[in-house]
This record gives C-alpha cells, sequence and structure tokens, in this order.
C-alpha cells in the first residue's frame, strides 16, 4: 500500500494547475462574473482538446484512459481555479452525449434533487435525460451558476445511475475550493498589517486558518480514498467532509479577510457561493449521513464495523 | 494512490488474525482500573504475548530489537488488534510509542541495547517526565535542575501529570542542564535523560482525575543521581530530542485507536437499535457523520504513512493535524454515546461514562488544541510567529 500519489498523478496535477492558471486566471474569473456567468464555449473547448472531460474514456474511444483517482486530482485543480460549468455533468456524459468528451457540446444535470437546473440555458443535453426540457431563468446565488426552474423535474431522471461518481467528482472540486481558500486566508493575513503587525501574527486568525488546513485536508484525503475504492459509502463520507470543509473555509476565509472579504472584489463569496450550489448538487449532507448511517447498520450484522479498510483487506 | 495490500501484507494480515483469534481467548480477565499493579501485570502480559509471536516492535528497525516490518504492516497489526477487541497498548504506551522510537533514533548503539528490548518484551515501563507546575504548554519554561558531579547529573525539581508513574521503570526526563542565560535561552541548555524510576530522591504522589482513577500522579524529584551515561542526544540539546519525541506522540501514538472508535460506533450504533433511538433521525444522521469522519482520519492515518514511508520514518508536523481532526472527533463520539444513553449516561456502569471523561484528555495531553493550531498556523501554513 503506498497511498502517495504516484510521480504521474503529480505531473497531472501540475499540468492541469499550469493550464489553469494560464487560461483561467484571475482576470479571466472576473470577466465570466462580469459576463453574469456566460460559458466560454471557447475555453468549454479548449477543456475537451486537454481531455478534461474525456479522462476516463478508453483510449480506443479517444479518451485518455485513467481512472477515478486521476480524474479526481484533475477536478480538485478546477475546484481551486474556480472553474465555471457543469464540469461534471459533461464529462459524466463523455461517451455516450455527442461532443461532451470533445467540449463541443455542454451537458447540464438533473442534480439538485428539486425543479433547479444549473446551466440550462447554455445546455446542449441533459445526461441522462431523453431531450433538453423548457425552463425559466431564476436568479441565483451564485453569479457563476446560472439556474433556470423546470415546470416538472422527469421522473425518475438517469442523473441517479452516475449518483456516486458525479457525489465524488464534485467533493473533488470542493476540496480543492477547500484547499484554496486556505491559501487565499493565509495570504491575506501575512500581508495586512493592524495593530502594527500582519494580522496572521495575532492567534484568533491564526486559528482560524490552522483550523481550516486540519478541514481541507481530512477532506482531500477522504476524496483520494474513495476516488481508489469507489466505495458509495466512503463516497458518500467525501462528499459530506469536502461540502462542510469547502463552504466553512470559504466563511472562516471571509472573516479573515474583514471589510474587504464583503466585498464583491474579493474572490472569496464565489467560492463559498459555489460551495453552496455544490453542496446541494447530487448528495447533500443529510443523504449522505443517512447513507454512512445504513452503512454502519449493515456493519452490524457483518461484525465488528472497521468499514471499507476490510474490502481492500 | 495505492490502497490495495500485496500479497506478503495480504498473507500477514491473515497470519495476525489467526493469532489474534486464538491468543485472546486465552487472556485473563482485564483488572479493575484502579488496580494499577494488576493493570501493569496485564498490559506486560499481553506485550509479553507479543514479543513471544513475534510481533514487538513490529516496524522498529531491526537494530533496534525491532522486526524491520514496513509502516504498512504496522497498521495492519493496529487495524487487526483493534478489529479483534485485543488489549490497548496501556502501561506500554510510552516505552512502545514514543520513548522508545526516540531511542531507537537519537540514542547510541550501548543505549538502544540497553532499553529497547525490555521495552518490547514488556519487562520495563516507561513514563514521560515533561510537564511542570510551571511548564505545560510552555514546556521550554522547565525548571527541574539537574547539575553534574563527576559521572552523574544530581536533579532537583518536580513534574506533573506523569500518566503510569507509579508503576514505571524508567522515565523520559526533560532536565535544565543550563540555567536560562542570553546565551542559553530557555530552548536551550535542556537535556533529555533517562531516569530509573527506584532511584533514591524520586517520590511519586498520584494525583485523582476527574474520572476518579489516579492515572496520572506528581513526581518530586530531591537530589536524584542520574548517570550522565542516560543522556540521549547532545547535553543541552535536548529540545532537539523532545521534538522527536513529540512528533512520534502525536503522529502515531493514536493512530491505532481511530480502528478502536470505529468499533466503539458499531456498538454505539447497536446500542441505538437495541434501545430504539436509532429511529431519530437526528442521531442517526449525527452516528452516520460520525462513521464518515472516523473513516476519513483512518484514510488519513494510511496517507501520513506513506508519507512518512517515504521521508525516513520519523511523522512530520502533519501529526498536528490528525491530532487536532481525531481529539475533537474522539470527544464527539462520547457526546453522541451520552445521547444514545440518555439518562442511563449518568450512572458509571459499563465503559461508556468513563470512557467519555477519559476522553476529555484527548484535547489537553499530548500538547492542547490551540498549541497544536499554533503549531499548524507557523510550521504549516508559515503564519507569523506572534502574542
Ligand atoms: C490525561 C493526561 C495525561 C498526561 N500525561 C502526561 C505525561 O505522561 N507526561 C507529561 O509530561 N505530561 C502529561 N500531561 C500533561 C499535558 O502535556 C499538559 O497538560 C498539556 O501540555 C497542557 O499543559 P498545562 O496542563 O500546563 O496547561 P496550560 O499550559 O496551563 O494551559 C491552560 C490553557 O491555556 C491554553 N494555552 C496555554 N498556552 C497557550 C498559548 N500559547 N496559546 C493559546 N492557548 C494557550 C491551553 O490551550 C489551555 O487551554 C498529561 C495531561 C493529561 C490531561
Amino acid at each position: 500500500m503506498d497511498f502517495r500519489l504516484t510521480d504521474e498523478q503529480r505531473d497531472l496535477r501540475a499540468g492541469v494547475r499550469e493550464l489553469l492558471a494560464g487560461r483561467y486566471g484571475r482576470e479571466a474569473l472576473r470577466a465570466s462574473v462580469d459576463a453574469g456567468g456566460a460559458l466560454d464555449r471557447g475555453l468549454w473547448r479548449e477543456l475537451g482538446e486537454a481531455g478534461f472531460f474525456s479522462l476516463r474514456l478508453p483510449q480506443e474511444r479517444g479518451g485518455v484512459g485513467v481512472g477515478l483517482p486521476e480524474a479526481a486530482l484533475v477536478f480538485e485543480e478546477a475546484g481551486r481555479a474556480l472553474l465555471p460549468g457543469p464540469l461534471v455533468a459533461t464529462h459524466l456524459a463523455a461517451g455516450s452525449v455527442p461532443g461532451a468528451a470533445e467540449g463541443t457540446a455542454v451537458v447540464t444535470a438533473f442534480d439538485l434533487g428539486g425543479s433547479l437546473v444549473t446551466h440550462l440555458g447554455e445546455a446542449d443535453a441533459v445526461l441522462g435525460a431523453p431531450s433538453l426540457p423548457a425552463g425559466e431563468p431564476v436568479p441565483s446565488a451564485d453569479p457563476l451558476t446560472p439556474l433556470h426552474r423546470v415546470a416538472r423535474p422527469p421522473a425518475g431522471a438517469g442523473a441517479r445511475a452516475y449518483r456516486d461518481e458525479g457525489a465524488l467528482l464534485t467533493a473533488a472540486l470542493q476540496a480543492g475550493s477547500a484547499l484554496r481558500t486556505v491559501e487565499l486566508a493565509v495570504r491575506y493575513a501575512g500581508e495586512r498589517e493592524q495593530f502594527g503587525q500582519p494580522i496572521g501574527a495575532f492567534q484568533a486568525v491564526k486559528h482560524l486558518c490552522a483550523q481550516m488546513l486540519v478541514r481541507a485536508e481530512v477532506a482531500r484525503t477522504a476524496v483520494y480514498a474513495a476516488a481508489v475504492t469507489a466505495d458509495p459509502a466512503e463516497v458518500a463520507g467525501a462528499k459530506l467532509l469536502a461540502d462542510e470543509a469547502a463552504v466553512r473555509n470559504a466563511r472562516d476565509c471571509l472573516q479573515v479577510h474583514g471589510g474587504m472579504g464583503f466585498t464583491w472584489e474579493a474572490d472569496v463569496h464565489l467560492h463559498l457561493k459555489r460551495a453552496w450550489v455544490r453542496a446541494e448538487q447530487w448528495r447533500t449532507a443529510g443523504e449522505a449521513e443517512e447513507a454512512l448511517a445504513a452503512e454502519l447498520a449493515a456493519g452490524l450484522a457483518a461484525g465488528p464495523a472497521v468499514g471499507p479498510a476490510a474490502a481492500s483487506g | 494512490m495505492d490502497l490495495t495490500y500485496t500479497d506478503e501484507e495480504r498473507d500477514f494480515r491473515a497470519r495476525l488474525r489467526e493469532w489474534l483469534g486464538k491468543t485472546l481467548p486465552e487472556l485473563p480477565a482485564r483488572p479493575s482500573p484502579d488496580d494499577w499493579p494488576g493493570r501493569r501485570a496485564y498490559d506486560a502480559g499481553w506485550q509479553r504475548r507479543l514479543y513471544d509471536a513475534g510481533y514487538a516492535g513490529l516496524h522498529w528497525p531491526v537494530d533496534a530489537g525491532g522486526r524491520g516490518a514496513t509502516p504498512t504492516q504496522h497498521l495492519i497489526f493496529l487495524e487487526e488488534s483493534e478489529r479483534a477487541g485485543a488489549p490497548y497498548v496501556g502501561a506500554n504506551f510510552v516505552g512502545l510509542l514514543h520513548a522508545g522510537p526516540t531511542i531507537a533514533a537519537e540514542g547510541t548503539a550501548e543505549q538502544r541495547a540497553r532499553w529497547l528490548p525490555p521495552v518490547l518484551r514488556g519487562d520495563e515501563v516507561w513514563c514521560q517526565g515533561f510537564s511542570e507546575p510551571g511548564a505545560g504548554s510552555d514546556l521550554a519554561a522547565l525548571r527541574t535542575r539537574a547539575v553534574r558531579d563527576g559521572d552523574d547529573y544530581v536533579i532537583t525539581g518536580s513534574k506533573i501529570w506523569t500518566s503510569h508513574a507509579e508503576v514505571a521503570d524508567w522515565c523520559e526526563l526533560l532536565v535544565r542542564t543550563r540555567p536560562v542565560s542570553e546565551a542559553f535561552p530557555k530552548h536551550r541548555g535542556i537535556s533529555w535523560l533517562a531516569m530509573p524510576m527506584d532511584a533514591p530522591g524520586v517520590t511519586v504522589r498520584p494525583l485523582r482525575t476527574l474520572a476518579g482513577s489516579t492515572e496520572f500522579a506528581e513526581v518530586f524529584l530531591d537530589e536524584v543521581r542520574v548517570p550522565v551515561a542516560n543522556r540521549v542526544g547532545a547535553e543541552d540539546d535536548g529540545w532537539r530530542v523532545t521534538m522527536v519525541t513529540l512528533s512520534f506522540e502525536r503522529g502515531t501514538a493514536f493512530v491505532g485507536e481511530v480502528v478502536a472508535c470505529r468499533r466503539t460506533l458499531g456498538e454505539l450504533a447497536a446500542a441505538a437499535r437495541a434501545n430504539g433511538r436509532w429511529d431519530d433521525p437526528v442521531l442517526r444522521r449525527r452516528l452516520g457523520r460520525l462513521y464518515g469522519e472516523f473513516g476519513a482520519l483512518w484514510r488519513l492515518t494510511q496517507w501520513n504513512v506513506s508519507e512518512s514511508e517515504a521521508s525516513g520514518g520519523v511523522p512530520g508536523v502533519g501529526g498536528s493535524v490528525f491530532k487536532l481532526a481525531y481529539s475533537h472527533a474522539r470527544q464527539e463520539l462520547y457526546d453522541a454515546a451520552a445521547e444514545v444513553l440518555g439518562a442511563q449516561s449518568l450512572a458509571l456502569e459499563g465503559e461508556w461514562t468513563l470512557d467519555r471523561l477519559s476522553s476529555l484528555s484527548y484535547t489537553i495531553a499530548a500538547g492542547t488544541s490551540q498549541i497544536q493550531r499554533n503549531i499548524v498556523a507557523e510550521r504549516i501554513l508559515g503564519l507569523p510567529k506572534g502574542r
């Protein structure tokens, strides 16, 4: 057992980080905010060309042929960069919806549980649904995630088949965001001075930052492990912890930024709002907790509970 | 990222599981928590069985008396032992989990030969004499003095909260070998010694814990003579050695308990189903969440072990990240237990309530949560030192 990243995985992650820093840096991020969250189709195609959506398709079908762990690393980077768009749904659609793998199609999903759908206005397809439903645009809490309300959410829409993978990749996005807000908070705490010293020298601020790192690291490990085992209960745990890490870290990061944190100018609110959206996608905290409780109860019949570790033993 | 086990590791697990299955039923009954000599004998007896079966010091270096097994095998050992409900290290905690590893990493060949085998055989029990009445979180403020007299140090001072002091044979003792001065600020001038607990001048006075037991003690040192040869590391360089000890204490010493927590959580779920509390969705979800958290903490352990395996074996400051998350999750677990048991949790019968009381120490012992957060902020995140 060697849980560390392999050299290839490290290279992959570094490559994606570099690509996104070049193609979707701060200016591009703010430009998408100004554009009201309209998707940049050019960027979408470039992501497709870089293999973002076809990562897990076998090579003979034009994909990269890697697995969930690699996808988790790539999505972690996307979360860190706050890359907008229905990334997870389009990735899951690669191979079944024409153009998804290449990034020429935008695919969304009924992953919010109710009647709201993200990015419907720009979508070419909905994952697992026969056709595009009509929907009314509604204002969205996240400026980078446009929302539509559909009249009648399709009964038993196909998204359920993708729930675990969708939850896992969404958790990876959350972990990336959580790690990024630790960096933002630490940077600001080192620069901003009050009372004649950097605010990061004050213990109250330090402890907020330390606790952010703890949440982010626990979530990140949970996501990696779930990506390796693909065990549904472990995925539920990863989603639960990553949602919490992303949301609470963004809040703490906002607090560290003081008044600046409450402005449109600082990027913190963009992390927080997106974290709220993702926390509602694929698996909510309540659903994840119920799934874990069911697993715990199932373990009682099977003997002492040690969880998925036993499966790989 | 690989969580699969090699054939060799699987084989190791199977043999261990079989041995545990055979050996555990033969164990004598566990002594009561207040019976310290009984507890020591019980813990030492278990250690002896491990030693005879070849499971003692599994991941210690061979030249330190260990088996040179991989850290992964050690994790398997912890996992299987806890899963089977094997006895916990107990009185052997300090010797096996941090004094021993420190001596293995920093001691001379002679020191390793003298002190490590008896720890592995369960013949000698260690305690930790770090904290003092005026030096807890601010450990480097310690005042216990050691003055050189020929081949001995003569030691005067006192230690506090010394776990297992009543039954220990040896103490990993921090002393000041230089008075604090400009040239020797408080972190310099400290030395790490192995002190025999039966040396003349050592007095142990048990302290009662909030759980009612005598888990730790005050230790008074009145002109105690300890040979200079018992010093591990250079004179006045003990703070560096102490950091090695603390990184073992925080980094690896608690990992097996994560598995134990998952087992405990299973028992709690069974109790909740038996008394109907499982039907309360709020409580049920709370237990589900804890199940997820302990699962993630076990994965974090595997991650840390993989990282330290690659970097020479001494766990890094990442141990503080683990300790912070673990100690709070553990307290949550026992609070949830009290919710499952309701008023029944007020009766001191069974283990739930005593364990709940014990869990209160997890955010204090081995460095408080506040101190761990300082370490994470300054040493991992690089935030400035300050007030
Ligand atoms: C069950 C148990 C077993 C123990 N076993 C041993 C043992 O075997 N050997 C041994 O040497 N020690 C042992 N200890 C001692 C333990 O290491 C200390 O209790 C611990 O380091 C805290 O020190 P203190 O008790 O002096 O508290 P203090 O340092 O007085 O702290 C009191 C409070 O102030 C806070 N505080 C202090 N300094 C700071 C700061 N800089 N920033 C923010 N907050 C701060 C603390 O977090 C705490 O909340 C044990 C303790 C317990 C509870």
